[in-house]
């Protein structure tokens, strides 16, 4: 149990930046389609650019000063992702 | 990563966190990215690797016009793959001299092979009579997905792991101030600092490279890593196909009418295509629903001619030969992948710049080995009892042996059982495999029971007598020695051989440093064992 409390935060930061870096990386690939380009090139470039925000969203996560502020940092950048990944989302938008 | 700098001055130090990061990202893929940079690295002769391991298909002296030869081909898979939906067949360059082809399976159900491949001689069209092997395609294909696991396992690990690279990189370089004026830095014959200036110098050297080169494999592999922008943008299959004829050449076969129609002659839309291109620029050839009444051509541009990988075609109605399409351009975002998928594989480079890519690419492969010992180095001081070291170290420094030493042994053993291995047996092409994985997993017990000091050097001397005596080996054994490939400038053989003895020689100084280097017991007094010139593995002790 103290093992858990003594290396939370590090598992917190790892699980922050493999999966939660991840799901960032996705999320910006989705987002790039609100892009304007033609679908082909916006899912590309999204693609591309994924893996840099993917390392930028590891190299946060451990240079921080808390696990806390790793989340939510990733959260933070999610947001306006999100909005933007909304309105391209299949019946997200009202258009 | 700018947010990462404004918070410097807090906690307990950017830096310190990043070298952390750098060192555990480091370390966890480390053995494997070990092996994918290895076999990466010697990808960029994948092309001569191949001719080497093939030695019954003579030396390609002149270029065969690639129309008659597209015609022969075609003429051999209307024998062996009549039926077939998609034939595909690429044409001979200046570095191959035996056609590669595949084609789907006739009516093939579910659970079935979905494709067959062959390969073919350019001057009859006929299958080649050389031995069965993989040659340097087993090299190029484990670099990405390695080898009993299923495809895609192997590329999502692949991709794991080029993550942590980039990782590691940008850690590494954040961790490291002075990178510039480290640069000129080397600290000789001062134990761990050594080792520290030789891994930077590698890494320095290299950096745009290695940057490069790591992003640029991800970007290889990067519809299937993040599927998610096609999967939430493109809903109908038709939408798919124009995805698609962004980023590949490769023609997808329609329903066929289920008329026959003869196909027309393809050297005739070949040349067109040389017309185009030139004369030895043409790629491949594709050819869906062949002698139905929807046949198409699509003759595709090679890659030697242009730095970048995305689509360039010309397509043909199949039945009365005339150009239906000239395909020579994509979207921006394409084409900025199709460059950088053309900056991995580097196959526009003419011999110099092959020899650069290599060059650069064993630095990026030092570069990790030095790091992977160094973190034994720096370790082995604070051990209570240097014989007694904890299961963690004990671990890493065997994995290190195997990894490093027992790689070049594998590689090898692949090359001996390319010539050993006797022509007639079934499967003959794993067999060769097989033997590549069992001497790995042979040095990998050996580095678990000797002393590690030992090991390093009976593993280094082992690796440096077998590359040393696969020139013998091929004389031995095969028509085609040292001396002739000299005298008839048949450069790929006799380069190969010559570049086993280089390798040779390289693992000798290894082994002799190793050899030569008293651990010491106190971190007092200057060795000249450090004397760091090449990648240098070497300076392991027990």
């Amino acid at each position: 149990m103290s093992a858990l409390v003594r290396h939370g935060p590090l598992v917190s930061r790892i699980v922050a930046a493999i999966f939660g870096g991840y799901a960032l990386a996705a999320l910006a690939s989705v987002a790039a389609l609100a892009l304007p380009m033609s679908k082909p090139q916006a899912v590309l470039t999204g693609m591309l650019v994924s893996f840099v925000v993917y390392v930028c969203a590891v190299i946060w996560v451990f240079a921080v000063r808390s696990a806390r502020r790793a989340w939510s940092g990733l959260a933070f950048i999610a947001v306006p992702l999100l909005m933007a990944a909304w309105t391209v989302w299949p019946g997200g938008h009202v258009s | 990563m700018r947010s990462a700098r404004d918070s410097k001055a807090k906690g307990r130090g950017i830096r310190q966190s990043m070298s952390d990061l750098h060192t555990w990202a480091g370390l966890l893929a480390g053995w494997i990215l070990y092996a994918m940079f290895l076999t990466g690295t010697v990808s960029y002769f994948k092309d001569e690797t191949s001719q080497w391991m093939r030695p019954e298909q003579a030396q390609q002296r002149d270029m065969p016009d690639a129309a008659l030869v597209a015609q022969r081909v075609v003429e051999t898979l209307g024998k062996i793959a009549a039926g077939s939906t998609q034939w595909s067949f690429a044409l001979p360059d200046e570095r191959t001299s035996v056609i590669d082809s595949f084609w789907r399976t006739p009516g093939a159900s579910k659970g079935k092979r979905a494709f067959e491949s062959a390969r073919f001689d350019p001057v009859t069209g006929e299958r080649t009579t050389a031995r069965e092997t993989l040659g340097g395609e087993f090299f190029y294909r484990f670099h990405f997905q390695f080898y009993y696991m299923p495809v895609l396992w192997g590329r999502w690990l692949a991709g794991l792991c080029a993550m942590f690279m980039l990782v590691a990189i940008v850690s590494g370089v954040i961790t490291h101030k002075k990178i510039f004026v480290d640069f000129f830095t080397f600290r000789w014959g001062k134990g761990q600092r050594s080792w520290l200036d030789a891994h930077n110098a590698l890494s320095v050297f290299g950096l745009p490279f290695h940057a490069m080169i790591t992003y640029t494999g991800l970007v290889t592999l990067m519809a299937m890593y993040m599927p998610w922008g096609a999967q939430t943008a493109f809903r109908t299959p038709a939408e798919r196909a124009a995805m698609t004829s962004q980023l590949s050449a490769f023609i997808q076969p329609r329903e066929s009418s289920g008329q026959n129609a003869p196909l027309a002659p393809v050297d005739a839309m070949v040349r067109e295509a040389q017309a185009r291109w030139g004369r030895d620029k043409v790629g491949r050839v594709t050819i869906t629903n062949p002698g139905d009444s929807t046949a198409r051509v699509a003759v595709s541009r090679g890659e030697a001619s242009r730095v970048s990988m995305s689509p360039q075609y010309m397509l043909f109605d199949g039945v009365t030969g005339k150009l239906i399409e000239v395909k020579d351009s994509v979207g921006g975002a394409a084409e900025t992948r199709g460059v950088l998928y053309a900056l991995h594989l580097g196959r526009f480079s003419d011999m110099q710049l092959r020899w650069l890519y290599f060059i650069v690419s064993l630095a990026g492969t030092a570069m990790v080995g030095t790091g992977l010992v160094m973190w034994t180095v720096k370790r082995r001081q604070k051990l209570a009892d240097p014989a007694r070291p904890y299961v963690g170290f004990w671990l890493v420094e065997r994995l290190n042996i195997a990894s490093i030493a027992g790689l070049s042994i594998a590689m090898t053993s692949f090359l001996w059982g390319n010539r050993l291995l006797p022509l007639g047996i079934a499967a003959r092409d794993d067999a060769e495999v097989n033997v590549f994985f069992a001497m790995w997993g042979a040095t990998l017990l050996y580095a678990f029971v000797r002393p590690a000091r030992r090991a390093w050097i009976e593993l280094l001397w082992l690796a440096t007598a077998m590359l040393a005596f696969v020139p013998a080996l091929n004389a031995l054994t095969t028509n085609r020695p040292l001396w002739r490939s000299i005298a008839q400038g048949d450069w790929v053989f006799a380069g190969f051989d010559l570049m086993m003895w280089a390798f040779a020689l390289l693992h000798a100084a290894l082994a002799i440093r190793v050899t030569r280097h008293r651990p010491r017991t106190k971190p007092v007094g200057k060795r000249i064992a450090a004397r760091a010139v090449m990648p240098e593995r070497e300076k392991e002790s027990a």
